[in-house]
This record gives structure tokens, sequence and C-alpha cells, in this order.
């Protein structure tokens, strides 16, 4: 046996990772999956997705037209949080709430400025869109928001300083004080990119050399498994990393997500990811060799799970417990708070080396599993 | 009629013979329906929350476990120092934490207002801001317990949430499903059928055959509807009889509806089907376009969050106007004319869309 | 005899519960002969190759290369896989460059050997084109160059020769024939049954199991004496033979232009009908694989005998006046003209990419000519497409049915397809089933069927309307000599019941079928005639004798280039 049969020729490997680079740059579909899915990905999540709710369409039913509830519904009108239809009865009002044009009612009940006059002032009737919890939940808040800070502005009450209740909780959020929402989605929309990557593009070009024959030709020279294994995980891992870093220049320059921590940091922690992400597109190439279901597969396994069972959008602990149970083997759950620790927070080793290091865990799981899967034989 | 009636029987069978198709026929609307249902929920229940209490005193301690029975909240861990408190956020141990200053209960019980800090974890800004609320709302209540008549002059406001009094939010998330699984099944049946003909090499056969166009997208177009239908139908059903969500408007409204959505949906996926030579494209094609439609919609976040560009976008994606329509028809009793006012625009969409798939497939047949 | 390169013996593979694979096959290749591997599709030929290239294993039985179990002689093994092997998106060098270095070859030598193979295989000009944009003949020469990077001991071509045109398949032939001379030993498998008698050995395989080894000669040997050919009955000769099949002293017979060839049963006598000229023919190779299958079938098609008898019409029922079709700036057919009369069988010949399948696609409605205009069954392509459609029948290469539906849901689709009545339908869907003995195959997915009932299948799909023209689109390749003859039986019996047949086909064997065939090449006609006329003119331009019909057609396509050629020239 010659020197060459050796299980690892690094000649050869240079050769099929320039073949795969080739590749890379002159197949269109790659360009897509690595780059203008990315963008898309990206641009949905820093516009479309939006969970900062900023003017809510309500009503505002003034029954009552006194001074001070003309007053109180001027302090609506012009509350920045609100886009307000007034009117005078309720009838109409049930319309609009039906389709969706307005997301709650507030009711200016008759006698309100009678009740000021005699300083025991009616309750106020806000009427929210329960078909939408969370802006329900918005609307109640702010519209009781306005009220009271109208309320102390016309000095209503004992006395201004009485005015405030007696608990009260002041919050003060670290990290993300003007609660973008688009400061996490846009770092968690990096893992879906990864994994569109490291796993779906993967799957689908080791699946297209069986399809086109070319894998039968490349098992009959000498290379071995280990160097085709390898020059499908070094250009892809690079590609994925080229894609991360574009992404994250947008996230910063673009959307203007601030990043705290190291480029050394992002790196560590985008690498550990792509272990496990290229080492399930192998494995669910070697097992289907057909493009199709590759992609079917990877969908199911990889993209789905990054989603949904992630904490990218979902928050994992309000999930019941056999599905929070399903998100700890899901690569990507380790990945997202270690991304928005890294942007938003800095290097904090503590909570990103755990996160590594079982990402790093499941990279070696899928790939002893490709390893087995991916053999010399089309038995 | 026999033309088309032998297109249709055929379309029917191969998507039920087709094995990868009944894969997409079945796996990805029960995985749908329980992870969905289930995973997809932006509102904060079992959080962790740590506490810093300085005060110590009996207010303090009512405070924390007024916090630790809620039901939002799963743990309340007691910290002994800022730095812990830093590491229990910074580490993302605790979603928030309460720092109870030491003046605090002698405030309270001296009737002096009293204030509680509250640290967050803004990584996670959504769900910080809801666990915020809830806090907020437990030490008001809390407050004005103590204090009945502190506000009475100052007003007060009743809130009341109309169509979902207890705000469950898998009263939206089911019904707003139904839209997303009848999408993902337009869409990806659809996006195959045409590139699977063109793959086998059955597509010429097709084109010889005396089988005029509209027949041959006439025939793909129904088995999509079918399965469609019987999707959105068994997700209706798990949504009263399983997850309990009431179903208060009506079903002559609800199907018209189903049945234009799916036919705006398949315009789009006959469009994705036509300009795709292999299977493959198709997919990525169907993944390029459901994407956009389902975070569009208004499902994933409300569309007034959007800018104002991007709203007007949104005016082209059929599932903002057919979630409008389950939402209404589930919760909030919708009348015909509501209905009709985003059919319209939906139907109108059907026709944009169907119309430029048969202008393609025409196209393309070449 | 030197030690064989490689040797198989009593190899048995099963995939799965089926039959198996290769049935205690055993094979061996001499250095520096061509070693041909035999067979019809299914036959087990790709089986044999691809454990011989050490990429399966057997479940029984031993293979060594150089002594050696395949997996560690791959230095020494060239392989080139059915569809060649190569990256489509990387340019001709760039391929090369790829099998260079993983088969070690030392970077000193490489300039030399690559400027070697390109040469040898005349690439030399393409060595910047992506190998997705070659011709198929470009192809399979890049992916034996690719094969021979490293100068092999062991050479495995498997099916080199589908979907090549004669012309490159012959070029192919002569590299080979040079490598040989190097001391290379080839296994050259093919289902072109006309390239095992360029052979220096045959092993003829057939559903798994060896029918036979050894030298071509010793095959055709067995039928000497028994082949005749029959001619002097003018139009006659689809009656004759199929009268002949009938007959129980006829093994086997097909059409060869004007006459009719037959392989008589060992001790058979046969008088040639009053007025034809009976004289010996060569033997070859397919008449004795025939034999070995027990003959051909018989001459009567039941599937014809229920046909309709088309109207006679003094009209042509194909036309095609000046079709033109342009993609952009490259014109994919032009100016074609030609009359098919009812009752007869016209062939479009010629390359890959001349332009054959452009003409087939506009005269069937699949494309629109650009200018010009045809007509089928007297309905203008332009002015009534539907009905042109509707009174043709279409079946095309690779039986494009319905895989995943059952054999009775294809059927009842195409006769709802081609709006036959329910009572209608039910008719000649159940004639339909019992001619072609579909009946113990109706519940089965048609893509899980055996080749030869596809084969009915489609053929039964085409017809169920009964229309008075079919439009054939290589029709057989790939499919055993039985089959293939089977096949003919109904075409000839339909065309006698007055259907007119249009046929492309790179299969010369269904040229000489052919009442007229036309040869395309770059786009256009270049010769127009009876098979016998076309082979006669080569015969005149290449001074051979006898020629068969594809030296006719690498003649004529010669003949084409020398004239543009001078033209070029001249201008």
């Amino acid at each position: 046996m010659s020197a060459r049969d050796a299980a690892f020729d690094p000649r050869r490997l240079a050769a099929l990772i320039r073949k795969e680079g080739r590749q890379i740059v002159r197949d269109p579909s790659t360009f897509l999956i690595a780059f203008v899915l990315p963008l898309i990905l990206l641009f949905l999540f820093g516009y479309a997705v939006s969970l900062d709710t900023s003017r809510t369409r309500i009503a505002l039913v003034v029954e009552d037209g006194s001074a001070s509830a003309l007053g109180l519904a001027a302090a609506y009108r012009n509350s920045p949080y609100f886009e307000v239809t007034t009117v005078r009865a309720m009838a109409p009002v049930r319309a609009l709430m039906v389709d969706g044009r307005a997301r709650g009612i507030v009711v200016i009940p008759e006698g309100f400025g009678e009740g000021v006059e005699r300083g025991r002032p009616p309750p106020i009737q806000i009427i929210t869109d329960g078909s939408q919890p969370n802006t329900a939940g918005f609307v109640a808040n702010y519209a009781e928001g306005v009220r009271q800070s109208w309320a102390l502005a016309e000095g209503l009450g004992p006395a201004a300083a009485a005015a405030d209740p007696p608990i009260a909780l002041s919050p003060r959020f670290w990290f993300n004080p003007g609660l973008r929402s688009r400061y996490f989605l846009v770092p968690g929309s990096i893992a879906i990119v990864m994994t569109m990557i490291g796993t779906l593009l993967t799957a689908l070009v080791v699946a297209r050399e069986w399809e086109r024959g070319t894998m039968e030709a490349m098992m009959a020279t000498p290379i071995s498994m280990a160097e085709f294994i390898a020059s499908k995980v070094i250009p892809y891992f690079l590609l994925a990393l080229a894609s991360m870093g574009l992404c994250t220049a947008i996230a910063v320059y673009v959307f203007g997500v601030p990043f705290r921590g190291s480029i050394l940091a992002l790196l560590a922690i985008a690498s550990a990811f792509l272990m496990p992400a290229l080492g399930l597109g192998l494995f669910i190439s070697a097992s289907t060799k057909n493009q199709f279901v590759a992609s079917q597969i990877a969908l199911l396994t990889a993209f789905l799970p990054t989603f949904l069972l992630s904490g990218f959008i979902f928050e994992i602990s309000s999930m019941p417990l056999p599905i929070r149970l399903i998100t700890y083997a899901v690569p990507a759950r380790y990945l997202i708070p270690s991304l928005q620790t890294v942007f938003l927070a800095g290097d904090y080793w503590g909570l990103i080396l755990p996160n590594i290091a079982t990402m790093v865990g499941f990279g070696f799981l899928f790939f002893f599993l490709s390893f087995r899967a991916t053999r010399r034989s089309l038995d | 009629m026999r033309r088309l009636r032998a297109m249709i029987v055929k379309e029917i069978w191969a998507v039920l013979r087709d094995p990868k198709s009944r894969i997409v026929l079945v796996l990805p609307p029960l995985l749908q329906l329980f992870i969905f249902a289930f995973a997809t929920t932006l509102d904060v229940r079992n959080a962790e929350v740590a506490v810093l209490d300085r005060s110590g005193g009996a207010h303090a301690v009512e405070l924390i476990q007024r916090i630790e029975g809620s039901p939002n909240v799963a743990h309340v861990r007691r910290l002994g120092s800022e730095a812990a408190l830093a590491e229990a956020i910074d580490g993302q141990t605790a979603l928030a934490a309460l720092v109870i200053p030491e003046g605090f209960d002698r405030d309270v019980a001296a009737g002096r207002p009293a204030t509680a800090g509250v640290v967050l974890d803004g990584r996670r800004s959504n769900a910080a801001q809801i666990l915020a609320g809830y806090l907020q709302q437990i030490a008001v209540g809390y407050g004005a317990e103590l204090k009945p008549q502190a506000l009475a002059a100052a007003g007060a406001s009743q809130v009341t949430n109309w169509y979902n009094p207890d705000l469950d939010y898998i009263w939206f998330t089911l019904p707003s499903l139904i839209a997303i699984i009848v999408s993902v099944a337009g869409l990806a049946i659809t996006s195959q059928t045409v590139a699977r003909e063109r793959e086998l090499g059955t597509f010429d056969q097709l084109m010889v055959s005396p089988l005029r166009v509209h027949e041959i997208l006439l025939g793909k177009v129904v088995p999509p509807l079918l399965v469609g239908t019987l999707n959105g139908t068994i997700y209706m059903i798990a949504a009263r009889l399983v997850f309990g969500v009431p179903f208060t408007g009506s079903l002559f409204l609800f199907y018209p509806a189903l049945f234009v959505y799916m036919l705006a949906l398949i315009g789009v996926g006959m469009l994705v089907s036509a300009a795709s030579q292999t299977q493959q494209q198709a997919f990525l094609g169907s993944f390029l376009a459901t994407t956009p439609l389902i975070l569009l919609s208004g499902y994933a976040s409300p569309i007034d969050n959007m800018p104002g560009w991007l709203q007007v976008v949104t005016y082209a994606d059929p599932a903002r106007y057919f979630l409008v329509i389950v939402q209404g028809l589930f919760l909030k009793a919708m009348p015909a004319s509501a209905v009709f006012g985003q059919l319209w625009p939906l139907a109108l969409i059907a026709c944009v869309t169907l119309t430029a798939a048969a202008w393609l497939f025409r196209a393309r047949m070449e | 005899m030197a030690e064989p390169v490689a040797r198989a013996e009593a190899i048995l593979k099963r995939f799965g519960a089926d039959a198996p694979a290769l049935d205690g096959v055993s094979l061996s290749v001499a250095p520096g002969e061509v070693t041909g591997l035999v067979g019809p599709d299914g036959a087990g030929k790709t089986t044999l190759i691809r454990i011989l290239a050490g990429l399966m294993s057997p479940q029984a039985g031993t293979v060594a290369v150089l002594g050696r179990p395949p997996g560690d002689a791959r230095d020494s093994i060239g392989y080139m896989p059915q569809r060649f092997g190569l990256y489509e998106d990387l340019t001709v060098l760039e391929n090369l460059n790829l099998y260079g270095e993983l088969r070690g070859l030392p970077a000193s030598e490489r300039a030399a050997a690559f400027r070697r193979l390109l040469e040898f295989t005349d690439l030399s000009r393409f060595e910047a084109r992506l190998a997705g944009k070659l011709s198929g003949g470009m192809k399979q020469k890049l992916g034996l160059a690719c094969a021979l990077v490293r100068t092999p001991k062991l050479l495995l071509l498997d099916e080199p020769g589908v979907g090549v045109d004669p012309i490159s398949r012959r070029e192919l032939w002569a590299m080979v024939g040079d490598l040989k001379a190097e001391g290379i030993g080839v296994l050259w498998s093919t289902a072109y049954l006309d390239e095992a008698e360029k052979c220096d050995t045959v092993y003829l395989l057939n559903q798994g199991k060896l029918l036979f080894e050894g030298a071509p000669g010793a095959l055709t040997a067995r039928v000497a004496d028994r082949v005749v050919s029959i001619s002097g009955f003018g139009e006659r000769r689809r009656r004759f033979l199929t009268e002949a099949l009938d007959s129980p002293a006829i093994l086997d017979g097909t059409i060869q232009g004007r006459s009719v060839r037959l392989l008589l049963r060992p001790d058979a006598r046969f008088d040639p009908p009053p007025n034809a000229r009976a004289e010996p023919a060569a033997p070859r190779f397919e008449d004795g694989f025939v034999e070995m299958l027990g003959g051909g079938p018989k001459g009567t098609s039941r599937l014809a005998e229920r046909y309709r008898t088309i109207p006679e019409s003094d009209a042509p029922m194909i036309e095609a006046r000046g079709l033109t079709r342009r993609f952009g700036d490259f014109t994919a057919a032009k100016d074609m003209h030609f009359q098919v009369p009812r009752g007869r069988i016209f062939g479009l010949l010629g390359p890959n990419g001349a332009g054959k399948s452009t003409t087939f696609k506009m005269l069937c409605g699949l494309l629109t000519p650009t200018s010009g205009t045809g007509a089928v069954a007297g309905h203008d392509l332009r002015t009534a497409a539907a009905g042109a459609r509707a009174s043709l029948g279409y079946m095309a290469q690779k039986f494009s049915l319905y895989g995943d539906l059952s054999v009775r849901q294809n059927l009842d689709f195409f006769a709802g397809a081609y709006d036959l009545s329910r009572a209608e339908a039910a008719r000649a869907i159940e004639a339909a089933v019992e001619v072609l003995d579909l009946e113990h195959q109706l519940g089965r997915n048609a893509g899980s069927l055996p080749l030869g009932f596809k084969q009915r299948l489609a053929l039964a799909c085409a017809v169920l309307h009964e229309p008075p023209v079919l439009f054939l689109d290589e029709p057989t390749s790939g499919v055993d000599p039985v089959m293939r003859r089977e096949f003919w039986t109904h075409i000839n019996g339909l065309v006698e019941k007055g259907v007119t047949v249009l046929v492309t086909t790179h299969f010369m064997d269904e040229a000489e079928y052919c009442d007229e065939v036309t040869l395309i090449y770059r786009a256009v006609q270049i010769a127009t005639g009876t098979p016998d006329a076309l082979k006669a003119k080569a015969g005149a331009l290449a001074g051979a004798e006898d020629p068969t019909m594809e030296d006719a057609f690498i003649a004529l396509i010669e003949e084409h280039d020398r004239e543009a050629g001078t033209q070029r020239e001249a201008a």
C-alpha cells in the first residue's frame, strides 16, 4: 500500500475543496440560499416582525359633553400610543372591532364631568379586542396609563403625591432599555440563516452528488470518506461564517443592533453551532440521497425547530413540559441565548461557554452518526 | 367535462399515492397542530424570577409570596447580593429580578408610596416586558388592598376584554393556525405538481393530449383545494373540541372564505410551480413564498407595528385578509358584510395570481 | 492468454426480496482486449460493473482486480459511470484537474497527460467550456478522459454509448481501440447488440443470468446459414413479415428497408413467395441473442386486429411545410419539409441536438414554430391545434406514464384525457388489457412494472382512442430485442390498418422499419428517402458494399460536413 492510500491526503482534500468552492460560486441555488435568503429573512425580521407596539388603533366613545370629558378625549388623541377614531355612540364601533380596524374602545361615560366635579369620577370603560391577547393587554395598560397621567395633570384626587399607587415597581430593562424587539429578532435570525446553510444547503449538495452520479465516480477514485466529508464541511463552514458576517454587519450597520461582545466570542459561538448544523446536514443527505426528500427533512428537523423551539421568538419557559423537554435536543436552543448575549450584553462567558460545550457535544454526535451513515458503497 | 374529470381524478390519485406528497400532507399539519398550538405563545408562563430583599419586612414578604403564587411565575429565587443579581440576569437564570429597598416596609407602613425596583433581561425584551406588566399588576393590586380609598378620587378604569375574556392565548393561536396550515398545504402541494410532471417527463404527455390548458390547471387546483379544506376542517374541529375555542360565526361564511383564500394561495403555488424546472426548485420557491406570506400576515406580529411602507405591502398578502376572517368567525361572530369586506380583496388577489399562473404556464409550455 | 486484469466468479447479488440482479455470473477481463458486457436494461450490467469497481459487494462469489479485492485496486481502475460522473459546473480542464489530483497524478506529469488526453478526445478547443454545456458525445469523451487520467490497467465503461449518436460512438470505439493497444483491459457494457460484434469477448446477460460467453463470432456462428434476406415485393413487406412470423419455420424476422430479414428455425425450410428474391444474409449477434431468448413474437398483432381501419385518404396525414424554430439567435430546426401519406412510417434521424426532437415537438404541438406550418390528419397546427392533438397518439422515450398511479388508473386517465365516453372507455380499456395481457398487473403501480409491461402500457395508453396518427419518440431504447420486435409487430399491424407513424430514433434498427426517413443534421434536412436509397447513396459515397443504416448515417453526415467545408473555403 503506497503512502497515498493513507486515509487522509491533504492534496486530495485541497483538490476537493477547490472543486466545492467553484461549485458554490457557479451554482445559483447555493448563492440563493447562502446570500439572498439570509437577506430576505433579515429584512423580514428587521422590519416585518416587530413586537414593539407602536400606534394602536382604538375607538373613543365620548358619551359626555363636559369639559373634563373633552379634555380626557384630547389626552387620548395626543397620546403617541394610540391612533384614535372618535365616535358619539357605541353602535358603529362594533363593526370596527369585528374586522380589526380598531383593537380597543375607550368609553368616557355620561356624567363623567359631573363626577369629576363631585370628586368621584365614574370609571371609564376600556374594551379590548381579546382575539389578539398581547395587543389587548397593551391597550388595557396604556389606556389606563393615559387616564392616570391626565388625572395627575388635572390635579384630581386628594393630592398629587397621593395619586401615586401605594406600591409600585420601577422596571429597568438591562441591555435593551428601549425594548426594541429588533434587537433580539435580528441576532436570532442569524441562527436561522446558519441553520439554512449548515443543514439545508449541506444536505442538498451531498444529495446532489448522489443524484447526478458524481458520487459514484468519486467513490471509484482513491479518496477516503474522511476526505470527502471534510471537503463538504470546510467550504460550507466558511460559507456559513461569511454569511453570518454579512448578517452581523447588516444587523449592526443597517438595523442599529448594538454589538457589545467580541468578534472572537461570536466566531466561537457560530463555529460551535455549525458543528451540529453541518453534522445534521451530512447525516440527512447520507441517509436520503435525494435532494427533494433531503430538503423536506431538513425543513422539519432543522428549520422548524430552530424557528419555533429555540427561544428565538417564543419563550421556551412558557411551553408545556413535554415540549420544553424536546427543546433540549435542539442545538439552536443553545445558540440563541449566546447570540443575544454577545450582541446585547457582551462576552459573558459564564453563559456562553456551557452553551458552546453543549453545541460541540451535539456536533460530535451528529458527525459520528453521519460517518456511520456515509459508507463507501452503493448497496 | 370528461377530460376535466379524468384530469381531476388523476391529480387526486397522484397526491394520494405518491409517498412524498403524503409526507407533505400528513406530517406538517400534525406537527403544526401540536407544536404550534403549544409552542407559539407570546404569553409568559413559568418565568424564573429572582428577589433581592433588603427590607425583610412583612409587606416585602407578602409581595414576594404573591409573586410566587402567580401562574405566570415558576419559581422565585432569593438572592444575597448585587453580584448575585447581576449573575442571575447575565446568565439568564432569571428573567426578572425584584429589588426591594431597605425602606420599603417603612414606607408602606407610613402610607408613603413605596417603590421596588425590577431588573429585567432586555435580551428577551418581549417576554421581559410582558412579565413586567404582570409584576406591576401584582404590586398595584397589593397596594390597592392596603389603601383602597387612595385612588378613588383620581378615578379608575374598568377593563373588559371582548371576544376572549380571559385573554387565553390559544384562542388567538388556533384560529390563526387554520390560515397557516392551509397556506402550507396550498403552497407546498401546488408548487410540486407541475414541477413533478416536468421532472418525470409526463408533462409532454399531457401537452400532446387534447386536454386544454385550463383543464390541466383546473385539475391541478382540485387536490390542494381538497387537502386544504380537509386540513382546515380538522383544525376547526380540534380548535373547538380539543382546545375549547368557541366558533361564533357561520360555517356558511367560513367555507366560502376558505375557498377563495385557497384559490389565491394556489395561484401563488402554481406560479412557483410553473417557474420551476425541478421539484427542488419548487421547494425553494415555495419556501421563499411561504415565509413572507406568514410573517407579513399579522400572525407573527401585528401589522400595525410594521413601518408604513411595509404595511402597504401587506395588502398584497392573502393571509392578511383570511386571518381577519378566521379570527372574526371564531371569536367575533363576524357578520356577512364584514366577511365580504375582507373577501373581495382576497378574490382580487386570487384572480391576479391564477391569471398570472395560467399565463406563465402557457409561456413556459415550450 | 495473459493473466486477466479482473475476474469475477459466481457472483450473486440480490436487492431486497426481488429476483437476484446477478445470479451466479462469472466473468474475466483480459488485458489488451475489449470485453463486452451485453444485455438489455435490467440485465444486471451496471450491478456487475459496480461490483468490479468496488462500489458494491456481492452476497456470494469472489471478485479480484489485479489479484486484489477491488477496493484495494482503485489506483488501477478507471471507471466511467453511466452519467459520466462529471461535475457540470466545472470546466473541461477543471474536471480533468480534479480527477488528476484525486488519482494522485504528479503535478509534473499533469500538463503532458492532459495535453495527450485532450488531443486524444479532441476536446482541446473546449478546455474552458463548462462540462454541462458540452454535447452528449463530448461529455462522454470527457468522462472517458477523466477515467483515463492516470492510465489504468482496467477500464470500466458503463453504457458509454447511451444517448450518443453513431458518429460519436464510432469515434469512441476508435479511441478504445488505441487503449487496447496500450494493454489496458476494457470492459464495455452496452444495450446495443451491434456493438457486441466489435468486442473481442462477449458476455451476454439477461435478467441476471449469463446466457453466453465467448467471441461474438461463436454466437453468430450458431445461426449462420439460417438468415435470409427476402426482397422484391415492394410495399407489401409488412404483410409478408406478419405472415412469415406466423409460420412455424420462422424464429425471428425484421424489416430492413425494402427487404425482410428472416431467421429460420434449425432444419426448417422456408419457401419465399413467388416473384420474391431470397438470398442468404450475414448473421448478426442479435440473431443469436433472439434465438437464445427462444425467438421473437408471432407476427399477427391482436392489438391491430381489433383496431379500426383508418379511412383511405389521398391527403398527407402528416405534413411539414417549412417548419422553422429559433431559440433566440439559435436556429434549432430550419425549413423542414416532408409529407407522410396514410399508412406509412416516417423516421426522423439525426445526432443529438441536431433538431429532430425540435421538429418532432413542433409537429405534435409541444413547440410553436417560428415560421412555417404543419398539419396532422388535416388539422393545421396553428389553427386547429386541439383537433391535431385529438387525432394523434403519443408515446415517448422512457414511457412517460404516471409511476405512482396503478395501471388501471393510468388507463382511465388517458381514456378520459382523450375524451372517450364511459362506454367507449370501458370497451377500449378492456380490449387493451386483454390484448396486451395486462390483467394481472391492473392494481400495480405503473412505476414498478417490468420494462416490457411498461412498454405495453405506454402503447395501450397511446392508442386507446384509436388515433389515425402515432408519434413515437425513441420508443424502444434499452429494451431487449424480443420486446422491441413485439412492439414493432404491433406498429406494423397498425400501419397495415392505415395508421400513420412518425418516429424519432437513433436506433438504426428502428430506422429500417421506416418507409422513408429524413436525416437531420445541424438543424437542416441533409437527406430524405427510403432507407435503401440512403444506404445506396452512402454506399456510393463511401465506396462500401452493403452498408448498414449506421454507415449511411455517418457517410451522409461526413459528406455534408465536407460540402460545408468546401463552401466555406469557397466563400
